[in-house]
């Protein structure tokens, strides 16, 4: 491997880490505080990315300066409607009931949300690289590359990182939602409106994944399927990282992206089999993910 | 909460007869109810695991290890024996299932559904990629096999598999029942409301579930070889998550009390996949995504439950 491919295969990974990661730390943090995988985040995650590239298409014409605009609204209109509706009518039913209830009424939103999708946006691909196409190229090391994927991309998933961390760790809202985390009934009783918190809590989430995808839109063609894969990858992100854990997703994005965009050069026939090696792995070495808390055995 | 033995069996009756008759009337329905049966004796398996609480998001894999065994021996070794797919087809999986499941059992909850997953998508990704084995996403064509030395028209090879299937379905339900109720299905049970208690009464609560592992993945096995036969097809779709989540979904919704709940589950799963993706314009997903909302906030027991619950109140009146 010569060392422009070596620079080529850094940037995709660095771009690829970054649409990975904030997917990822969305389904991390509903885990986190919900306790529920979210099956449906895949498709939040498709969504995003359809609906981004429908209103990009409609604004083009007026300036194509407004698809910058138009990503963000895709992605707060989907996480905000469709993520407010899954957790007030669905979720909000199965807290406290069985574990594969809970997992089962997610799955079900996928399958709903995967057939709708077909009915809104149809089978054809769709392509919105507008937003890609403003911004010029950057030579990085001899190697052209486009500025969206290694500047705004990359910069984008680092604010979510930092303000993740700000509005957890900073604010009283961030607070408030740890307190329900830790303890739902202790925080009940001293006031805290926790289906509040739950809601709040998955509607982030569910805009991140929509945000993911938006930003996604403008680098890939957009095909049915996008949501299944993605939902496993973010998943095998997320488990590898330990659920619930906010800076070891940006690592294990990382990790992974990094991983999948150099076997790609070296080996693309492994390339989708990377993540789920690497997730193998490390579970069975740490079942709680590589920055999880160890938890006391039972017995 | 179980059903008097004497009105199980009159539904398995009622249904083995249903299966075995319907087909004769409407040929097309052969193939279809070869296919419920088939997933059905699947999902017994996956009825095993959730006794013990536990949700393999991953059990796809030893579906789709049944479903090549056939695909493989057609392309490598020309058109084999049923029988010979059935039970290499089993002991392949039943050995996988070994392997995979001494890693598993050692972890619980969302860890072992996770773990599953992952081993699962591993198989996916191989079955996929390694292209000039497995002829990567178009699958493996699996060419009509004998049945034990007979060949068939295709006609008449539809109802040999069909009531083949049948015969297996019903071994294999009574099986699972008996393991339900036999001591080690207990404690399986038992892993689920106290794990803890279970450990001290001296019982080593991974064996129990290395055991009920291992049955349910032979059980995957046998649906997979049935499916890839009917179907004439394996495809890496049958180890994609998606279709483990099927099996979890056709659990549910036929009711994870008893062995029954897997047929019923997966008749009305097939029946509307079938009939919605004929006239409803592919909204199968949709309406299936619909129904199983329903059965988990209304009906958390699945159908079974619902006619328990109909059988109890019609018997106080």
């Amino acid at each position: 491997m010569n060392s422009t491919l070596f620079v080529l295969a850094s940037l995709d990974g660095l771009s690829y880490a970054a649409l990975v990661f904030l997917v990822s730390v969305g389904l991390s943090l509903i885990f986190g505080v919900l306790r529920i995988v979210n099956v449906a985040h895949g498709s939040l995650y498709a969504f995003g990315a359809y609906l981004a590239a429908s209103l990009s298409l409609l604004v083009t014409p007026i300036s194509p300066w407004l698809t910058y605009p138009a990503l963000l609204v895709a992605s707060l209109v989907i996480g905000i409607v469709a993520g407010g509706l899954i957790e007030r009518l669905l979720l909000s039913r199965v807290y406290g009931r069985e574990e594969v209830l809970q997992l089962l009424i997610t799955f079900a939103v996928f399958m709903i949300m995967d057939n709708l999708q077909r009915m809104i946006w149809g089978v054809q691909p769709i392509y919105a690289a507008e937003p890609l196409k403003l911004l010029p190229n950057v030579s990085i090391f001899g190697v052209s590359y486009t500025s969206y994927q290694v500047i705004v991309l990359p910069i984008v998933a680092v604010l979510a990182l930092f303000g993740l961390r700000y509005f957890l760790r900073r604010t009283l809202m961030g607070a408030v939602i740890l307190a329900v985390t830790e303890d739902r009934e202790a925080a009940t009783a001293i006031g805290i409106n926790a289906q509040r918190v739950y809601l709040i809590t998955f509607i982030i989430g569910a805009t991140l994944a929509a945000l993911g995808g938006a930003l996604a839109s403008p680098t890939t063609s957009l095909v049915p399927g996008m949501g299944t894969e993605m939902i496993v990858l973010s998943f095998a992100v997320a488990a590898t990282a330990g659920l619930g854990q906010i800076e070891g997703t940006a690592i294990t994005a990382l990790a992974i992206g990094m991983a999948r965009a150099f076997v790609i050069y070296l080996q693309p026939e492994f390339e989708v089999l990377v993540p789920y090696l690497i997730m193998v792995a490390v579970l069975l070495v740490r079942p709680e993910g590589l920055f999880g808390a160890t938890k006391l055995r039972k017995i | 909460m179980a059903i008097r033995s004497s009105a199980l069996t009159w539904t398995l009756a009622a249904v083995v007869v249903a299966a075995g008759v319907i087909p004769i009337l409407i040929p097309s329905m052969a193939t279809l109810v070869v296919l419920i049966l088939a997933k059905g004796i699947v999902v017994l398996g996956i009825i095993i695991l959730l006794q013990a609480g536990q949700v393999s998001f991953g059990h796809a894999m030893f579906f789709a290890a049944g479903a090549y065994t056939a695909g493989f021996w057609g392309k490598y070794l020309g058109v084999g024996d049923l029988a010979a797919y059935l039970v290499v087809g089993t002991v392949i999986a039943t050995v996988l299932g070994l392997l995979v499941g001494l890693f598993v059992v050692r972890y619980r909850e969302i860890f072992f559904g996770m773990l599953n997953l992952a081993f699962s998508m591993v198989l996916w990704s191989l079955l996929e990629k390694l292209f000039h084995l497995t002829n990567g996403a178009d699958g493996m064509r699996v060419p009509r096999p004998t049945v034990f030395g007979m060949a068939f028209s295709p006609e008449n090879f539809q109802y040999v598999l069909l009531y083949l299937t049948l015969a297996i379905a019903i071994v294999a339900t009574f099986f699972v029942q008996r393991f339900l109720e036999s001591p080690t299905g207990n404690m399986l049970r038992a892993i689920k409301s106290n794990e803890t208690r279970l450990e001290y009464l001296g019982v080593s609560a991974r064996r129990v579930l290395l055991i009920g592992y291992v049955i349910s993945a032979a059980l995957g096995g046998i649906g997979g070889v049935l499916v890839a036969v009917a179907q004439q097809i394996a495809t890496p779709e049958f180890a994609y998550w998606t279709k483990s989540g099927e099996f979890v979904f056709i659990a549910i919704l036929g009711g994870v009390g008893n062995a029954m709940g897997a047929f019923a589950g997966s008749a009305v799963f097939e029946l509307v996949r079938f009939y919605a993706s004929a006239q409803l314009a592919n909204s199968w997903q949709l309406i299936l995504g619909v129904v199983l909302i329903a059965i988990i906030l209304f009906a958390p027991n699945g159908l079974i439950g619902l006619w328990q619950r109909q059988r109890a109140a019609r018997d106080e009146s």
